[in-house]
């Protein structure tokens, strides 16, 4: 345990609301993938986490170790523009693989792939 | 003063984000299907990421930095070839 570099009490004040918002955010989403009723909506609910927690969590790092050090530290924003990319591109992977899987087996009231619901609707 | 701030401040965090990856696992291990697994690992990926970072403050060190990287490149990879397994039963075809 260090002993914190004998911050500011702002600068410790502003850490902990910031981290703690943040993992409070997190907590929220990882709950909401708990309680929630089917995929579908479960798959919305942990990118509370990656978005608006992972920011905060971030934002706290980075006022932290720029105060502490003395200089401006931001490599943590690398963190934050990874996962701000990747996580829409895995989690669309990962909803499109669960619509394939929900046709292929007739369950669910998930919409038919494009092109087949013009002709339910079209008039004999 | 700040330091007691810092240290119980950061003690509730990493008691939520642990409470999170427990969230994560009644998921994991409830189910239904393989999709809500998959997105519950990914989850607990994220968390995992974040418990560090709340980590190399606490003990004023770069290292865990470093370690919260690489889990963050290697949740993306496992997620997305977990998707593609789902979505077509081959990982490389």
């Amino acid at each position: 345990m260090n002993d914190f570099a004998d911050l500011p009490v702002w600068a410790a004040v502003l850490v902990s609301v910031s981290v703690l918002t943040g993992a409070f955010v997190t907590l929220v989403g990882c709950i909401g993938l708990a309680r929630l009723n089917n995929f579908y909506q479960r798959v919305h609910a942990p990118t509370l986490g990656t978005s608006f927690g992972t920011a905060l969590i971030l934002l706290g790092s980075i006022v932290y170790f720029s105060l502490a050090g003395g200089r401006l530290a931001v490599h943590e924003a690398l963190i934050f523009v990874f996962v701000s990319l990747t996580t829409p591109v895995t989690l669309m992977l990962l909803a499109r693989a669960a619509l394939y899987r929900d046709r292929a087996e007739g369950n669910g009231d998930v919409p038919a792939p494009a092109g087949q619901d013009v002709e339910v609707g079209k008039p004999e | 003063m700040s330091a007691a701030i810092l240290f119980w401040s950061l003690s509730i965090a990493q008691f939520l984000l642990a409470l999170a990856m427990v969230a994560a696992i009644y998921r994991l291990i409830k189910g239904p299907r393989a999709q809500d697994r998959v997105l519950s690992l990914d989850s607990m990926y994220v968390n995992a990421m974040l418990m560090l970072v709340v980590f190399g403050i606490r003990y004023g060190t770069t290292i865990y930095f470093e370690a919260a990287l690489v889990i963050g490149v290697l949740g993306f990879v496992g997620t997305g070839a977990l998707a593609k397994f789902l979505m077509r039963g081959e990982v490389i075809e």
